[in-house]
């Protein structure tokens, strides 16, 4: 039973740390069909940002608390940035995007190579978070670490203000008019481009919050990035575009289907499996669990 | 009509040229350390050519050919391991790690060479034609067809890296010595071996113009610009996605199956997401959808690679992110629409040149 509920648990926060990678992606991708490959690479930037402030702020918890609103702000802006220089000029050319947005990424890393070196960086968690929860006692028992249970908290905090954003806000009006109608949205008084570039900054920040929540589950390092963007993507492939609940789902059962089969078998072959879970559900649902229902035909 | 007799002629003028130069004047003129790495580069414009197929005229970006160029390199690589090793002994790395004491069933087909031989082809394409089945049947397209086609390298690599007993792990399988009884210290062997690789280029080539030239060629490219046309016309695009999809497979295969005699291993990292992208960059910067175009900036790429990466390793990466940005931002041609435009200009220039004498007559 402890077995079950504590693959459970680990399942859960897997997803939590997939949550929060591809939430930033559910913005730019799912909403705005734009495929950003440095988006991994918004995490490292986080996930630095995070060592750069332990560094000058001698409090792990402090420095990992003001970790998380300069994070945002270090990575949005990159965001931005990258839309005004070469996002803004391939929003009809998807694929190309992809490309482009690769060659980034890889100046991105080597730029983090250069500046923090290859080896991998690592942070000390806060006192606060270091130890776990007990939550079955006894001989067989059943322990929630705390890093864990903050990570969980942050996904939950992240997808609520960004749906809150999304929904109520005259900003989230204006992405959600834009999203669904670009044209008519532009006739009707907004700026298409301004509405753009803030969902891209609102986008790429959330990925600098999950490149602070990744310190506290691995190292930091140039390629972090590239070891979690594709199952990031995976994530809005199957939960659809253009709603925040089918990633919010999707994450979770994906963490869970990863962290059982990785008990049953090894980890190699349960990505695998995993990978054949998704071809085979996108047989049934092509367009992923929930989509925007349109008439148009693409 | 003589237009078409005029491409025709051309490109076979071209393609005389292309095999004099392969055959005559680079084994002459190169050393024998130079001629090895050009095999090498060769290799990568064969997974050009079905790259040039399938995104350059059908519009499926693959961003995983690494997974074929992989299984060809694999089942190629196994046999010869098997080979090395002789009859009834296992292959070296297998003795190392220790756990098994006889060949595991998987690998046992790949000891008679002609199954090993044509699985190097046979097999990626049928993983193709499994996968794009289920992809392309159920209309998944663009971006997500891209992402998914990247997530099966990642899952091969990782595979593989996984079963480090059977398939040899990080380190890949190494150290191959012969090929087909042939040793491959030898330098002639190798020399041999760069004549094949050259002729399979040549004979990829071909097959794919006459593709691209054919009705199904015409087919894939209104596929590619718009698919709901030719749905409404009466075709099934899923079939036509699905043949262009399945040749680059077979054609990455046999160019990994090459791979490995020419350089002696094949390895995780020659196959994941990292190699899978850089098969497209050199497309790319070509011209993804001419086939010269392609198969040039191929090797150019893959020379840039070896010229810059080996003294300044941080300025390639550099470099090859900002082939990315200006060769797919700024230039979705690639070089090749540059030719295009040049002589496109010419053309307007002689016909401005001929249009005022025509008056003055």
């Amino acid at each position: 039973m402890t077995v079950i509920l504590g693959q459970t648990f680990t399942g859960i926060s897997i997803g939590a740390v997939l949550l929060l990678i591809a939430l930033g992606l559910s913005l730019t991708f799912g909403q705005m069909n734009v495929i950003n490959m440095a988006h991994g690479e918004f995490i490292m930037a986080g996930a630095y940002t995070t060592y750069v402030l332990q560094k000058s702020i001698s409090s792990a918890g402090i420095s990992l608390l003001v970790a998380l609103p300069v994070a945002f702000l270090v990575s949005g802006a990159l965001g931005a940035l990258l839309e005004w220089l070469l996002i803004r000029r391939l929003y009809l050319r998807p694929l190309d995007t992809l490309l482009v947005t690769w060659g980034v990424s890889l100046m991105l890393q080597q730029l983090a190579r250069d500046i923090f070196g290859a080896p991998n960086v690592q942070t000390r968690a806060p006192d606060w978070l270091t130890g776990n929860i007990t939550v079955i006692g006894g001989d067989d028992p059943l322990t929630f670490a705390n890093s864990r249970l903050f990570i969980l908290g942050l996904a939950v905090a992240a997808v609520v203000a960004l749906s809150l954003t999304l929904r109520l806000t005259p900003l989230g009006r204006r992405i959600r008019a834009v999203v669904q109608n670009r044209d008519l949205a532009e006739v009707s008084g907004i700026s298409t481009s301004t509405v753009d570039r803030t969902a891209f900054f609102l986008g790429s920040g959330l990925a600098g919050v999950a490149g602070v929540a990744l310190t506290l589950v691995g190292p930091i390092g140039p390629t972090m990035g590239t070891n979690v963007i594709i199952d990031a993507f995976l994530v809005i492939v199957v939960g659809g575009i253009g709603q925040l609940k089918g990633t919010v789902i999707v994450a979770f059962v994906l963490g869970v289907l990863q962290s059982v089969l990785e008990y049953s078998t090894t980890v190699s072959v349960a990505k695998v499996l995993v990978l054949v879970a998704i071809v085979a559900f996108l047989q049934w649902r092509p367009q992923g669990l929930y989509t925007l229902r349109t008439r148009s035909l693409v | 009509m003589n237009v078409l007799k005029g491409r025709s002629v051309r490109a076979w003028a071209g393609f005389a040229g292309a095999a004099v130069l392969l055959f005559a004047i680079a084994p002459l003129a190169l050393s024998d350390f130079r001629l090895g790495l050009l095999a090498k580069y060769l290799c990568t414009a064969m997974v050009a050519v079905g790259i040039c197929l399938a995104w350059g005229r059908g519009g499926l970006l693959t961003l995983g050919q690494g997974v074929f160029f992989g299984l060809g390199g694999y089942a190629m690589a196994m046999h010869l391991k098997i080979a090395d090793a002789g009859p009834g002994n296992l292959p070296d790395f297998m003795q190392l790690y220790g756990t098994a004491t006889e060949l595991p069933w998987w690998w046992k087909p790949f000891e008679n060479p002609a199954f090993a031989l044509a699985a190097t082809v046979l097999l990626p394409m049928a993983v193709a034609a499994l996968l794009g089945l289920f992809i392309f049947r159920r209309r998944v397209k663009g971006a997500y067809f891209a992402i998914l086609s990247q997530a099966l390298a990642a899952a091969l690599a990782i595979w593989l890296i996984g079963q480090q007993a059977t398939t040899g792990g990080t380190n890949g399988l190494t150290d191959i010595q012969g090929f087909f009884g042939y040793s491959l210290d030898d330098p002639v062997n190798q020399r041999m071996v760069y004549f094949v690789i050259a002729a399979a280029l040549l004979l990829l080539m071909a097959i794919a113009r006459q593709l691209i030239n054919s009705r199904y060629g015409e087919l894939l490219v209104a596929v590619r610009d718009s698919e709901e046309r030719v749905r409404f016309l009466g075709y099934d695009p899923a079939n036509v996605k699905l043949v262009a999809y399945v040749v680059a497979a077979g054609m990455a295969g046999l160019a990994g199956a090459l791979f490995v005699p020419a350089v002696g291993i094949i390895s995780p990292a020659l196959i994941g997401i990292v190699p899978s992208i850089e098969f497209v960059i050199g497309a790319a910067v070509g011209g993804r959808a001419s086939l010269v175009g392609a198969v040039l900036g191929a090797i150019a790429v893959a020379w840039a690679k070896t010229a810059l990466s080996e003294e300044f390793p941080a300025a390639w990466t550099y470099f090859q992110g900002l082939l990315f940005i200006v060769a797919l931002a700024f230039l979705p041609g690639g070089l090749a629409s540059l030719a295009v435009l040049v002589r496109r200009r010419k053309a307007v220039e002689r016909k401005t040149a001929v249009i005022p004498v025509g008056e003055a007559a």
